[in-house]
């Protein structure tokens, strides 16, 4: 969206979050974890939008959280705008609250019903102690009016709203305290096609006004490249490739990636009939107990003996385009020649054992 | 062309209800024939739910009014007593929905609840029942089905679950499956094998199927015939290719432009359809898309468009522009960028 590159607002440096799993009444012990995220790395820079996509499962949303610090992690270190946040208490958070917003995918539980609109969104103002009363009506009156509602609305109470119109109301109160980075988790999924598309401009109108940092997770990858600059695929807890939006879709380099794109359907029945579609078998495996090697692999159809017994690093192909795989796809001999290989992974000898084929066609 | 499997005359249901009478459907007529995949697309609210709940006879709101025929294999369902119905539910029509973790008993394993249903329509031995559970799990293509069988639904995703929703609906092998919303409740990727395993359920039973979505995307694929709903009313009817290829009412415009499409270069911006479905209390006056129609004009608002075949073929719509008007509007309401570069 906007190109104004003004170095990262939030680093990520090897997060990693597990929940534990606990047995037993009177005395609780750790039986097992879920590895919900498992060793991310990324940057977001200053304005732009990373998009988060994959399967329910995978993490995207938790990764979501860890970043606002609705989670704390289990190791790793987050920084945000300079400063490092990773162990910072509940009070030492507070004032950076403001900045860190989310807006959550269901419109539907994520309002109180029992409150009117007027003291939903205007709740973080109150918390923050911002203005006195009229102050704070006319400052949600006016959010109202900027997220396309009408000020008359102010009274209401959320079940007066449709799936669309509730989903307005958890971006104004996520825009209330003129945020720098917002997560917008999943924030279209419950809502239907048409109203989808004006949620989305909306998102992208705001963040130009209020020069907005967002992650956007997404199952859709239709979606997320609409509204992304650059997009991490993420696949049990791990990011598998991530890489600058245009180019993610031009040559996705790890098969998972790929399979998500052709998953995506087409809404015309032509292109639609022409096209190869590749079905993943099956569902994403558990998180408590991960496949070996590349998480992958049970999955994916280029899989060999490699691929369950080491794990692919995260490699850069250039470009700021990132992946994860043994077999890569399109990627050419020079490219392949070029990155760094050591000795346990090496993308190029696995490339000659298994060819991979041009991903599913795309008239771009 | 053969009698159709089932057609409904002019249904109406509404609900009584205290802010006044919603009409949810409106007056619709259509045909499913044998094997054929129809599809029927509308935003929330626009009684595509409600019309093929209405088919199985499935609303026992005490306060919805009904009107109209149901004709399924010349019999009028409408005139059915409960017993009867209960007959041709499940034998002769099955029904998935959106959210199969609601659809599914919690305290049955997913084996007996098959097993249930199938007692219930067949005169089957004992053992008999559940041999066929198993193949019919292993059909829609859940592994290991005979271990399976003795789980609850709890232990499946949601993917698995929407297969046994499925394996259900086919147990009976019905004529005809009703699929409402059977993939929005799930990623991407299982969406995919979902609609998959209904084409190729359609292929290998040949039942014909009436899918509900409101993304025309979906359709795209496994669709032979289209129905848009709008307000209540079908707004357009036509086969896939006049659909996606010719579409003629602006309300098809409007869901085909606010789809991110990943076969084209990407927009700028998309284009959403403005405002809100309009209250099934109130109608507009006129036509019920003329508050949102960026094309509306003095007739949409003294006149009611009725449902005719204006471009030929049986592509159905009901909208006053005329068919040149509306061609050479249409790619700049759908696309105002790709229009521009042209």
């Amino acid at each position: 969206m906007s190109s104004t590159n003004g170095g990262p607002l939030l680093q990520a440096e090897h997060v990693v979050k597990y929940f534990p799993i606990k047995r037993g009444v009177l005395i609780q012990r750790e039986v097992a974890q879920v590895h919900a995220v498992d060793d991310v790395s990324l940057e977001i820079n200053k304005g732009d939008t990373l998009g988060l996509v994959g399967e329910s499962g995978c993490g995207k949303s938790t990764l979501g959280r860890c970043f606002v610090r609705l989670y704390d992690l289990t190791s790793g270190r987050l920084i945000f705008d300079g400063q490092d946040i990773t162990s910072l208490s509940r009070r030492e958070l507070r004032p950076l609250r403001r900045e860190l917003q989310i807006v959550f995918q269901d419109p539907y539980a994520s309002l109180n019903p029992r409150k009117r609109v007027g003291s939903i969104v205007g709740a973080p103002l109150e918390i923050h102690g911002i203005g006195d009363r009229k102050d704070r009506k006319k400052r949600v009156q006016e959010l109202l009016e900027k997220v396309g509602l009408s000020p008359e609305h102010y009274n209401r109470f959320p079940h007066e709203f449709s799936g669309g119109q509730r989903q307005r109301i958890g971006v104004a109160r996520a825009l209330a305290l003129q945020p720098k980075l917002v997560i917008a988790d999943e924030p279209v999924s419950a809502l239907d096609v048409s109203i989808q598309a004006q949620v989305i401009n909306l998102l992208e109108d705001i963040q130009d006004e209020f020069d907005l940092t967002y992650v956007f997770i997404a199952h859709d990858l239709g979606v997320v490249r609409h509204v992304s600059d650059r997009i991490a695929v993420m696949y049990l807890g791990k990011i598998v490739e991530i890489s600058p939006a245009e180019e993610l879709y031009e040559r996705p380099i790890m098969p998972y990636t790929e399979a998500l794109l052709s998953a995506v359907p087409i809404p015309d029945p032509r292109e639609s009939a022409a096209r190869e579609r590749i079905v993943l078998e099956g569902d994403v495996p558990s998180p408590i107990n991960p496949p070996s090697g590349c998480r992958f692999h049970p999955r994916c159809r280029y899989a060999t003996d490699v691929c369950t017994q080491i794990e692919p690093p995260l490699v850069d192909y250039g470009n700021g385009h990132l992946a994860a795989c043994h077999h890569p796809l399109n990627v050419d001999k020079e490219t392949l020649a070029r990155v760094s290989v050591d000795q346990a992974h090496s993308p190029a000898q696995a490339d000659d054992s298994a060819k991979p084929v041009q991903p599913a066609q795309r008239s771009s | 062309m053969a009698e159709p499997l089932l057609e409904v005359r002019d249904l109406k249901v509404s609900f009584r209800t205290e802010d006044g009478i919603v009409r949810a459907v409106d007056g619709i007529s259509f045909t499913v024939h044998e094997g054929e995949v129809v599809g029927i697309v509308g935003e929330s609210g626009s009684g595509k739910s409600v019309s093929m709940m209405s088919v199985m006879r499935l609303i026992t709101d005490p306060n919805a009014i009904y009107a109209g025929e149901i004709i399924y294999k010349g019999r009028n369902l409408m005139g059915l007593s409960r017993d009867a119905m209960r007959q041709v539910r499940g034998q002769e029509i099955a029904m998935i929905f959106q959210d199969p973790m609601t659809s599914l008993n919690p305290v049955y394993t997913v084996g007996w609840q098959i097993e249930e249903q199938l007692n219930e329509h067949n005169d089957l031995q004992k053992g008999q029942a559940r041999r066929r559970a198993v193949e019919l799990l292993g059909q829609v293509g859940i592994p290991k089905p005979e271990e399976r069988i003795d789980d609850y639904p709890h232990q499946f995703s949601g993917g698995m679950r929407q297969r046994v929703m499925i394996a259900l609906a086919l147990s009976c092998n019905p004529d005809l499956l009703i699929a409402d919303e059977p993939t929005t409740a799930l990623d991407v990727t299982i969406q995919a094998q979902i609609l998959e395993l209904i084409k190729r359920l359609k292929r290998d039973f040949g039942s014909a199927v009436a899918l509900i979505t409101h993304d025309l995307g979906v359709v795209a694929d496994i669709a032979d015939r289209i129905l848009v709903m709008y307000a209540g009313r079908i707004v357009e009817e036509g086969d896939k290719e006049q659909i996606f290829y010719d579409p003629q009412h602006p309300y098809t415009w409007g869901l085909l432009g606010s789809i991110a499409r990943l076969d084209r270069p990407k927009a700028q911006r998309l284009t959403a359809i403005d405002g809100q479905p309009p209250s099934l209390i109130h109608r507009p006056q006129g036509c019920n898309f003329r508050p949102r129609c960026p094309h509306a004009f003095d007739r949409c608002r003294a006149e009611d468009p009725a449902l005719t075949d204006k471009v030929g073929g049986g592509h159905l719509d009901a909208c006053h522009l005329s068919v040149d008007d509306k061609r050479a509007k249409r790619d700049a309401t759908i696309n105002p960028q790709l229009a521009e570069s042209a």
